[in-house]
Parts: structure tokens; sequence; C-alpha cells
């Protein structure tokens, strides 16, 4: 080199032009159909549940302010009553393993789905419905238990992030039933269209994903709500 | 080159198209490992195993472990080609999620310790 000092990237770019061997390596070889690399738009089936996902991260987001409302306001009680006198963990115990049940489930309709299986697809969809529906009205009787001893969201601030987060929880699970629900029928009217299969691992990700909020739930409402 | 073509070498989100069982079998790691995960943290929430101040730190990681046990085998994240978005995306969500958290935590204690008399904050830190 001379005296003369080139700026680094033109120096890098020389050291490119004359060194082939420095030039990176082929990237990964692209794969048909996923987008990566030069091959076109990626399938169908993975924008859609790329679409989704986003919004499920969303959703995520949504329920960690949630998550982070309980946390600030646990020992806000007010002289009301505190979290280890509210939780029933045998309840949550039960409801958990309900939930995990029908994740589950749901996971076996997906996979009779990717058969073409009509019968097992319905029967699994339907017994992932049973088993949230258990869940939800596991759910309600221990609100209403809640609310025949005095305990209300507008008792105290605890309560009103206890309620927010387990309610809207139960919310998205009966909201996910109903989906469930609509689900069925169009399996059943319209067959395995591309379409129809999208939107059942649209909904599949969407019962998965109520599954870790749920994990999140159990452990800090119930098992160290429960403790402290 | 496809993953596929390998059945040896493949991550739980690709689709092999001979092999129709992967589903199923991903379903049945899935719930076994949620199981054995489930059981720990209420194992550990009710017995006194545990020194006390350590059950909530294993109480989280077993529960971030099962997060991730879902991800895996139910949701099907993985590090293969088509998943990079939604790997990218879950990587910038766990962000946001981690600040809003955290960073909601650390300044509402921060505002109740200067906000109150020297006397309630220890009533405060008492409480739980």
């Amino acid at each position: 080199m001379s005296g003369v000092q080139f700026p680094a990237s033109h120096e890098a770019a020389d050291r490119l032009r004359n060194r082939p061997d420095l030039r990176a390596k082929d990237p990964v070889p692209a794969l048909p159909g996923t987008g990566q690399g030069e091959t076109g738009p990626a399938d169908k089936r993975i924008l859609v549940s790329y679409g989704f996902w986003i919004y499920l991260l969303s959703d995520i987001v949504l329920f960690s302010a949630f998550f982070a409302a309980f946390a600030v306001q646990h020992g806000a009680s007010a002289g009301g009553p505190r979290m280890p006198q509210i939780v029933d963990v045998g309840r949550a115990a039960l409801e958990t393993g309900l939930l995990l049940a029908s994740s589950y489930t749901c996971m076996l309709s997906f996979a009779a789905t990717h058969r073409k299986n009509l019968l097992w697809t319905q029967i699994f969809l339907a017994v992932t419905g049973l088993l949230g529906l258990a869940f939800v009205l596991l759910e309600a009787q221990e609100f209403f238990d809640l609310a025949a001893r005095g305990i209300t969201p507008q008792r105290s601030g605890m309560l009103t992030a206890f309620f927010g987060l387990v309610g809207l929880h139960g919310l998205h699970v009966s909201l996910g039933g109903l989906w469930l629900g609509t689900m069925m029928a169009q399996v059943q009217v319209k067959g395995f269209t591309t379409q129809i299969v999208h939107r059942l691992t649209c909904f599949n990700l969407f019962w998965h994903t109520l599954d870790i909020v749920w994990i999140g739930i159990f452990t800090i409402v119930y098992l160290m709500g429960g403790a402290s | 080159m496809n993953n596929a073509d390998k059945p040896d070498d493949h991550a739980p989100g690709d689709q092999l198209e001979e092999e129709k069982g992967h589903w199923l079998r991903s379903a049945n790691i899935g719930l076994g490992l949620s199981i054995i995960l489930t059981a720990a943290s209420f194992g550990l929430a009710r017995s006194h195993l545990l020194y006390a101040p350590a059950v909530p730190v294993a109480l989280i990681a077993l529960a971030i472990a099962q997060m991730g046990v879902h991800l895996a085998f139910f949701l099907h994240i993985t590090t293969g080609p088509d998943n990079t978005n939604n790997v990218l995306a879950l990587a910038f969500g766990v962000m946001v999620v981690f600040l809003l958290v955290l960073g909601s935590i650390w300044i509402m204690s921060h505002l109740s310790s200067t906000m109150m008399p020297q006397g309630a904050v220890m009533q405060a830190q008492m409480q739980p």
C-alpha cells in the first residue's frame, strides 16, 4: 500500500476485488417457496401463519400489560383479602390439566387434518371444545365463589388486577371456543380446502398460545401469589 | 437442498410429506414434557423441598422451560428457514414483554419508595 490512507470501506472493497477467497461464502441455499433468497414469494401457508403469529404476539403483549399490573398491585389489598386467601391451588391444577389436555387434543385434530381424516378431525376438535368449556365453567365457578364471599374486582387494586388478568384469559378461551365451533361447521360443510386448512392452522396456533399464557398465570398468580 | 430429504436431520417444524406420524410424535413429546414440568411446578409450590426464597425463581425457570416446550412442540417455532421471520418477530415480542413487565415493576417500586413516608414503605415491604 502507498502512504495514502484510504477510507476503511474503500480498502475493504479493494481487498474483496483482489482476494476472491475472502468473499463471503454463498449463503445458505435458498429453499423453494420459503421466501428466503431469490425464490419468489413465500408459500401461502407460511405467510398466513406468519401474519397470525404477529397478531398472537400482539395479544401476548396485551397480556403482559395485565401481568405487569398484577405484579405491581399484588400487595395492594387495601385491608381486604390477600392472595393466599383467594387462591385455590387444587382448582388451578385441575384447570391446568384441562387446558393442557385440550392443547394436546387440538394437536391431534391437526394431525388428523394432515391425514385428511374428517371424522377424527371433528372428534378431536369436539373434545378440545369440551375440555375448553370445562375450563371456562371451572373458572366461572371460581369467580362466583369469590363473589359470594364478597370478593369482587372493586374491593382492591389487587383484586382488580387478579380478575382482569384471569378474566381476560377466560374471555380468550370462550371466544376461542366460539371460533372452534365455527371451524367444525366449516370443515363439515366445505371439507379440507386449502383455505380451511389455513384457518385450522391459525386456530391451532391461537389455542396453544392461550395455553402458554395460562402457564404464566398459574405460575405467577396461583403458585407464587398463593404462597406469598 | 431440502431438510425434508433427510429424515434424521429435521426440526419439529419441517413438513415431512412421507412421514405423517410426525405431528403425532411431536404432540406426544410436548405433552410428556409439559406434564413433567407442570407436575414439578405444582409439587415445588406445595412441598418444602427447596429453600423458600428460591421457590419463585425455580417456578419462573420451570414456566419458561414449559413455554419453550410449547413453542417447539406445539407451535412448531423452529430454526428452520421458513421460520426465520417468526423467530425474529418472537424475539421482538419477547423484548417488548420484558420491557413492559420489568419496566412497570421497576418504575412503580421506585415511585412507591420515593412517594411514601418511610414507615409506610417498611409496612409495604413487610406485607407480602
